[in-house]
C-alpha cells in the first residue's frame, strides 16, 4: 500500500488550476472595461478590447484633401498622407495595401500605381505619404483613398478627461459623496444604541426586538416607497437630500441593529458586570467598555452601508429629485450615458471606474475591520 | 465592618428555580467560602449579593440595611471573576484604576494610589501594559488589585483560581490567605471547587446542593461531623466510602454489620432501641482505614489497584459484586506488593458515620 | 448650501444630535425623574432602569416604525385603493395583477433570483474561500474575486454589456463563440428564460467575492486543534471541509446568504442597465417602478407580493435569532 505523505490539507494542482479559472473568468470582464475605458470611441466598436494591445490591422477610407492640390508640370497633384489626422497623426501605423474602390480596398500592395477610373493614379507609400495625379483638376470631390494598414496599440486618457471636464461625472460624484456619508454615519451610530440595550440591559420584549430586527432585515424596501413620498411631502421635505438620508437611515437601521448587536452580544458578560461593579452607569458601559471593544464592527457595519448607498440607485430615483441639480452617480451613469450618450462606451467605462475608486478604496483600507465585524464569533478575548 | 444576612433568599430563572430559600449570616471579617457541585447555584448566589442578578425571593441585608434594589456600584462589594474580566482595551494602570475614575476621583489620588499597590502586587513593571500582553498570574493579581483599589467591605471571589496551573494557584492561595490576614475587617465570600483551597482558606464553609444549603459549618465541623450523605461526600477526598450496613445493636455505642460481610463493627454514634434491625449506610473515609488481622474487621476484600504516591498509598479493594461500588483506602507510608491480596480493613469507632435516608444518625 | 457642506452640517446635527439625546436624556432619567439619592433612592434606581433601555431604543425604533413598519401598513392600505387613492377598491389591484402577464413573468422571474442568486454566490464563495485558503498566490486571487463587490449594479452592468454584446467585435462571449466557429453573433439576453440566469450570473458575479471574503475569515477563525483533530481521525480534504469545517460556519453561512438575498430584492437597476425589463427579464422591482407614479395603488399591491415572497425568509430568520439570542 502506499502511503501518502502528503498533508491532507495542502492545496493540490487541481485547487490551484480550479482558482486561477475562478480568478480569471471574475476579473476578465473588469479588464474588459478597464481597457475600453482608455480606447476612443471608434476603437471601441472596430475590434474587441482584447485585441487592444496588439498592432491591430484597420481598414479605413480618407479624402484626399481637394484643396491641397497643386499643378505640376500640367499634371493636377494631391499629395498627403493618410495618417495626418489628429488621433493617428501621434502614432503613424504601416500601410499594407491600399485600394480606390470600395469593393476592392486592399487592390494594391504599397509602392504600386493604381488606375484611377477617371484617368490618373494613386500610389501609397508604406508610411502613408500619398500621391494622387490626374490630367484633369480634381474639382469639389477629390477621390477616395481605400487603406487597410497596421495600427499600433493606442491609448489615451481621453474618455476620463471628457468625464472629469464635462461635468458629467463630477456633480453627481460630489451628491454621492453628500448622500452617502450622513447615511452612512446616522443609521450606525442610532443602531449603536439600540444594539446595545438589546444586548446588555434586561427589558420586557427584548427577545421580540431582537426577533423583529432579523425579521425587518429583509423586509423589501420597495413596500415603503409609495407611503413614504406621501410622508415626506406632507412633513415639507419632499424629494431631496433630507428625504433620502431619513430614507437611507431608516432602511439601513435592520441591518446594521442585527450586526452590531451580534458583535456587543459576543463581549464577554463578566467584562459588563465588572464594569457595573466598578460603578459605570450605562452610558459610560456604553461608551467606554462596549463601543472600544466592538470598534471593528462598527467600521465594518459602516462600511458596509457606505457601499451599499454609494452603489445605490433605487432608492435614489424615488427620493431625489428628477433634476439635474442632485442627481447622484449611480442615477447620471443609467440614464446620461446609456440615454443621450448611448453607445459612447469609453465614456461609460471611465465614469463607471470613477464610482467604483472610492467603494474600492474604503474596502480595502477597513477590510480587516469589516471582516472581523462581520464574523459570527466575538475575536479572541483576554 | 460589615456582616451579611441573606433570609430566605430564592433564585428562579422565569419558571425554573435554582435556588430555594437560602439563610445565611455570614460575619463581619469573616472568609466565607462557598462550595458545591457544577451548577448547583453557587455564581448565581455571589451574583445576587453583588446586585448582578436581580433577587427573585427573600432579602439581602449588608450592615443591616436591606441591599435587594441598590446597585451593584452602591453596595460597597468588590468582586474578582473567575475569567478576571479585565477590560481588554485598557492598560494595567487603567483597568485598575476605572473603579475609582467613574467616582469620580482626581487623576492623581487615582495614580498614587494604582501604583502603590501595583507595587505591593508586583505589578509595578507592567503598569503600562495591556491585558493581552500579561501572564495568567498577572492578570489574576491585576483582577484582585482592582478589588482592593476599591477598598469594599465585603470581597466576592468567584473560583478566582481555577484558571491557573497547579504551582501558581498555591502561590495566589497563599497570598489570598496573607490578604485576609492584613485586613481583618473585611468579610470576603469565596466559592470554589477545590478541597483544598475550601479548607485551608474557610472560616467557615456553606455546601450548597440542590437548590439550598446542605451544610454550613467550620471546615473542619464539616468533615468530622457531616450532616448528610452530600456533605459528607463532597468533603473529603477521595470521598467518603458508603457502604450499606445494618444495626444489630443501639446504646451509646452502636454495632453493626456491613451487607458485603465482615465482622461486627462499632461504632461512636448513640442509638435509641427503636434503631435495632435498621438498615444504614455506613461511611469510613478512605483516611481512617486501616489494616487488621483482628477478627472484628469493618470488611475483607481484594485489591485491585494500588496507587503509591509517597506519603501516602491508596488501595482500591473490589466490590463484592460486579458493578458495585469500589472502597478505597490510604494508608501512610509505602506499601507496594499488595496487588491481588485479600485484606482485613477496620476503622475506629469514632471515625465512623452512620446516615439513614441519606441524613447523618448525629444530627437527630 | 452646497451638498457637501449639506452632508458635513447633517452629520453634525445628526449626531451630536443623537448621542446628545442619550445622554441628557439618561441624565435627566437619572438626576430629575428618578434621582438616586434620598428615601426612595433603591425604588428609583429600578424604576429608572425600567425606563432606559427604552431611552437607547427609542430612535432606532422611531426610525424603523417609521420608515419600515408604518410603510408596511400604509402600502396594505394604498394597495386597496385605486389610481389616484380615492376610491376604496378591495383587492381589485391584486386581481388585476393576477391576470396581467407582465406581472406573472416578473413575479416567476423574482422567484427565480430570490433562489438562485443567494445560493450560487454563497456555494461559489465558499468554495472559493475553501480554495485560496491556502494557496500561495491568495490575495491575489481574492483581490480578482473581491472586486465586483465594490462596484454599483450599474457598473456591473455596463461591465457586461462588454460581454454580452451582441456583436463579436465587442463581446466576449460572441468573440469565443466566433472563433469556436459559431455562425453569425447571438444575443444572449434575448433568448427567452436564459436571458434571466444571464442576468442573474452578473449579481452572482459581484456577489461571490463578499460571500468569499467572509467565509473565508470565518474558516480562518475555526480552532485549529478541530480540524486536526479531524486530520488525526482519517478524515480527507472534502470531508473535513463538508463535515467539520462548514457545520461549524453556519452562522457566517447564515449572514451572508440573508445579506445577498437582501441585495437581490433590490436588483432593479441590473435589470434596468442591462435590458430595460425587456425579453422578459422583467423582475418585481423593475415591475413596480414601471406602475409606480403612474398606479400607486398597483404598484403597493406589487410591494405586497414582494413581502409575500420574503416571508418564508423572513420567519428562518427570525427563528434564527430566536434560537442564537437568549
Ligand atoms: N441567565 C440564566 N438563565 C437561565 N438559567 C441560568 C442563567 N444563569 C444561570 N442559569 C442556571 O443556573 C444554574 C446555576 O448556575 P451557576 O452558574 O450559578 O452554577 P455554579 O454553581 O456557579 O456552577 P459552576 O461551578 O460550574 O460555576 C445552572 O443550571 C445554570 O444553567
Ligand atoms: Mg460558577
Amino acid at each position: 500500500m502506499r502511503v501518502r505523505a502528503r498533508h491532507p490539507l495542502r492545496a493540490c494542482r487541481a485547487a490551484n488550476i480550479a482558482v486561477l479559472v475562478l480568478a480569471l473568468v471574475w476579473f476578465i470582464p473588469t479588464l474588459g472595461l478597464l481597457v475600453s475605458s482608455f480606447r476612443e470611441r471608434d476603437q471601441i466598436l472596430a475590434s474587441g478590447w482584447w485585441q487592444a494591445p496588439l498592432a491591430a490591422e484597420r481598414t479605413f477610407r480618407v479624402r484626399a484633401d481637394a484643396g491641397a492640390a497643386v499643378t505640376e508640370g500640367g499634371r493636377h497633384v494631391i499629395a498627403g498622407n493618410v495618417f495626418a489626422n489628429d488621433a493617428d497623426a501621434a502614432m503613424p501605423g504601416r500601410v499594407k495595401a491600399f485600394g480606390v474602390s470600395s469593393r476592392a480596398p486592399a487592390a494594391f500592395g504599397t509602392g504600386l500605381r493604381a488606375d484611377l477610373v477617371g484617368g490618373g493614379s494613386l500610389s501609397v507609400g508604406a508610411d502613408g505619404h500619398y500621391r494622387l495625379e490626374s490630367p484633369r483638376a480634381f474639382g469639389e470631390s477629390a477621390p477616395t483613398i481605400y487603406v487597410r494598414a497596421t495600427m499600433p496599440p493606442r491609448f489615451s486618457l481621453d474618455n476620463y478627461r471628457r468625464v472629469l471636464a464635462d461635468d458629467v461625472m463630477v456633480r453627481p460624484f460630489v451628491n454621492t459623496l453628500a448622500v452617502t456619508i450622513p447615511a452612512t454615519v446616522l443609521p450606525t451610530v442610532i443602531a449603536a444604541f439600540a444594539a446595545y440595550a438589546l444586548a446588555w440591559m434586561e427589558f420586557r420584549g427584548r427577545g421580540f426586538l431582537i426577533a423583529a430586527s432579523a425579521g425587518l432585515l429583509v423586509v423589501p424596501l420597495q413596500l415603503a416607497f409609495v407611503p413614504l413620498l406621501k410622508l415626506h411631502q406632507g412633513l415639507g421635505i419632499g424629494q431631496g437630500l433630507v428625504g433620502i438620508w431619513l430614507a437611507h437611515t431608516g432602511f439601513g437601521l435592520p441591518l446594521a441593529v442585527y450586526l452590531l448587536h451580534r458583535a456587543m452580544a459576543g463581549v464577554p458578560r463578566d467584562i459588563i458586570d465588572c464594569a457595573r461593579m466598578d460603578g459605570a452607569s450605562e452610558v459610560q458601559i456604553f461608551s467606554r467598555i462596549v463601543l472600544p471593544l466592538t470598534y471593528p464592527a462598527l467600521a465594518g457595519c459602516a462600511t458596509l452601508q457606505f457601499v451599499w448607498v454609494w452603489n445605490d440607485l433605487l432608492v435614489a430615483k424615488v427620493f431625489l429629485p428628477p433634476a439635474d441639480g442632485v442627481r447622484v452617480m449611480t442615477v447620471a451613469i443609467t440614464d446620461d450615458l446609456l440615454g443621450s450618450h448611448g453607445g459612447d462606451w469609453g465614456m461609460l467605462a471611465a465614469a463607471a471606474f470613477i464610482s467604483m475608486a472610492l467603494p474600492l478604496l474604503v474596502f480595502f483600507i477597513l477590510q480587516r475591520c469589516l471582516l472581523r465585524g462581520l464574523l459570527s464569533k466575538a475575536p479572541e478575548w483576554r | 465592618m460589615a456582616d451579611l444576612r441573606l433570609a430566605g433568599i430564592g433564585k428562579s430563572f422565569g419558571a425554573v428555580e435554582i435556588l430555594k430559600n437560602i439563610n445565611l449570616h455570614i460575619e463581619a471579617g469573616e472568609l466565607f467560602v462557598l462550595v458545591g457541585p457544577s451548577g448547583c447555584g453557587k455564581s448565581t448566589l455571589l451574583r445576587m449579593i453583588a446586585g448582578l442578578e436581580q433577587i427573585t425571593a427573600g432579602t439581602l441585608e449588608i450592615d443591616g440595611v436591606r441591599m435587594n434594589e441598590v446597585p451593584p456600584a452602591r453596595r460597597g462589594i468588590a468582586m474578582v471573576f473567575q475569567s478576571y474580566a479585565l477590560y481588554p482595551h485598557m492598560s494595567v494602570r487603567q483597568n485598575m484604576g476605572f473603579a475609582l475614575r467613574m467616582a469620580g476621583q482626581g487623576r492623581a489620588e487615582i495614580d498614587a494610589a494604582v501604583t502603590r499597590t501595583a507595587h505591593a502586587l508586583q505589578l509595578g513593571s507592567c503598569l503600562d501594559r495591556l491585558p493581552a500582553a500579561l501572564s495568567g498570574g498577572q492578570r489574576q493579581r491585576v483582577a484582585i488589585g482592582r478589588a482592593i483599589l476599591r477598598d469594599p467591605w465585603v470581597y466576592l471571589f468567584d473560583e478566582p483560581l481555577s484558571n491557573l496551573d497547579a504551582a501558581l494557584r498555591v502561590a495566589t492561595r497563599i497570598e489570598i490567605a496573607k490578604l485576609k490576614q492584613a485586613m481583618p475587617d473585611r468579610t470576603m465570600i469565596y466559592v470554589t471547587h477545590d478541597q483544598v483551597e475550601a479548607m485551608t482558606l474557610a472560616d467557615r464553609i456553606a455546601v450548597l446542593g440542590c437548590k439550598g444549603i446542605a451544610q454550613v459549618g467550620a471546615p473542619l465541623t464539616l468533615y468530622r461531623k457531616p450532616r448528610s450523605e452530600f456533605v459528607a461526600r463532597f468533603i473529603g477526598s477521595p470521598a467518603m466510602n458508603l457502604l450499606a450496613g445494618e444495626i444489630v445493636q443501639t446504646g451509646e455505642v452502636t454495632m453493626l454489620r456491613l451487607a458485603r460481610g465482615g465482622g461486627s463493627i462499632a461504632a461512636l454514634v448513640p442509638t435509641c432501641p427503636g434503631d435495632k434491625g435498621r438498615r444504614v449506610t455506613v461511611g469510613i473515609r478512605p483516611e481512617h482505614m486501616y489494616p487488621t488481622e483482628s477478627a472484628t474487621h469493618a470488611l475483607a476484600a481484594r485489591v485491585e489497584l494500588v496507587e503509591v504516591l509517597g506519603e501516602v498509598t491508596q488501595l482500591h479493594f473490589a466490590p463484592c459484586r460486579p458493578g458495585g461500588q469500589t472502597v478505597i483506602a490510604r494508608l501512610p507510608g509505602i506499601h507496594a506488593g499488595l496487588h491481588g491480596r485479600t485484606l482485613r480493613i477496620a476503622a475506629a469507632p469514632e471515625n465512623l458515620h452512620l446516615f439513614a435516608e441519606g441524613r447523618s444518625l448525629l444530627y437527630r | 448650501m452646497p451638498p457637501l457642506v449639506m452632508a458635513l452640517m447633517s452629520i453634525l446635527i445628526g449626531v451630536t444630535g443623537c448621542v446628545g439625546y442619550v445622554y441628557f436624556s439618561n441624565l435627566v432619567l437619572d438626576r430629575v425623574i428618578f434621582p438616586a439619592s434620598g428615601q426612595t433612592c433603591a425604588r428609583n434606581i429600578g424604576r429608572a432602569n425600567l425606563v432606559r433601555p427604552w431611552l437607547f431604543l427609542f430612535p432606532a425604533l422611531a426610525g424603523s416604525m417609521l420608515y419600515l413598519v408604518f410603510p408596511f401598513a400604509g402600502a396594505f392600505w394604498r394597495s386597496l385603493f385605486d389610481r389616484e387613492g380615492d376610491a376604496f377598491i378591495g383587492f381589485a389591484n391584486y386581481r388585476a395583477l393576477g391576470a396581467d402577464h407582465v406581472f406573472q413573468g416578473a413575479l416567476a422571474n423574482s422567484l427565480l433570483w430570490v433562489l438562485v442568486v443567494p445560493a450560487a454566490a454563497t456555494c461559489l464563495g465558499l468554495i472559493a474561500a475553501r480554495l485560496t485558503d491556502r494557496l500561495r498566490w491568495a490575495n491575489l486571487a481574492r483581490a480578482a474575486i473581491f472586486m465586483p463587490v465594490t462596484m454599483s449594479l450599474v457598473g456591473a452592468a455596463l461591465i457586461w454589456k462588454f460581454v454580452y454584446a451582441n456583436d463579436a467585435d465587442i463581446g466576449l462571449l460572441n468573440a469565443i463563440r466566433a472563433t469556436l466557429g459559431a455562425a453569425g453573433p447571438l444575443d444572449v439576453l434575448q433568448i427567452p428564460v436564459w436571458n434571466s440566469f444571464f442576468l442573474m450570473a452578473v449579481l452572482i458575479w459581484t456577489q461571490t467575492g463578499f460571500a468569499m471574503v467572509i467565509l473565508s475569515a470565518a474558516l480562518r477563525a475555526i480552532p485549529r486543534e478541530i480540524i486536526e483533530a479531524a486530520i488525526m481521525d482519517g478524515a480527507d480534504a472534502t470531508q473535513i471541509f463538508l463535515r467539520i469545517e462548514v457545520p461549524q460556519i453556519k452562522g457566517t453561512i447564515t449572514v451572508v446568504w440573508t445579506l445577498v438575498t437582501i441585495l437581490v430584492l433590490k436588483v432593479f437597476d441590473l435589470v434596468y442597465a442591462m435590458t430595460g425589463g425587456n425579453f422578459g427579464t422583467q423582475v418585481l422591482p423593475g415591475f413596480m417602478m414601471g406602475v409606480m407614479f403612474r398606479d400607486d395603488g398597483r404598484a403597493s399591491a406589487v410591494a405586497m407580493v414582494l413581502m409575500i415572497l420574503v416571508l418564508p425568509i423572513l420567519a428562518w430568520n427570525i427563528g434564527q435569532a430566536r434560537k442564537g439570542g437568549d
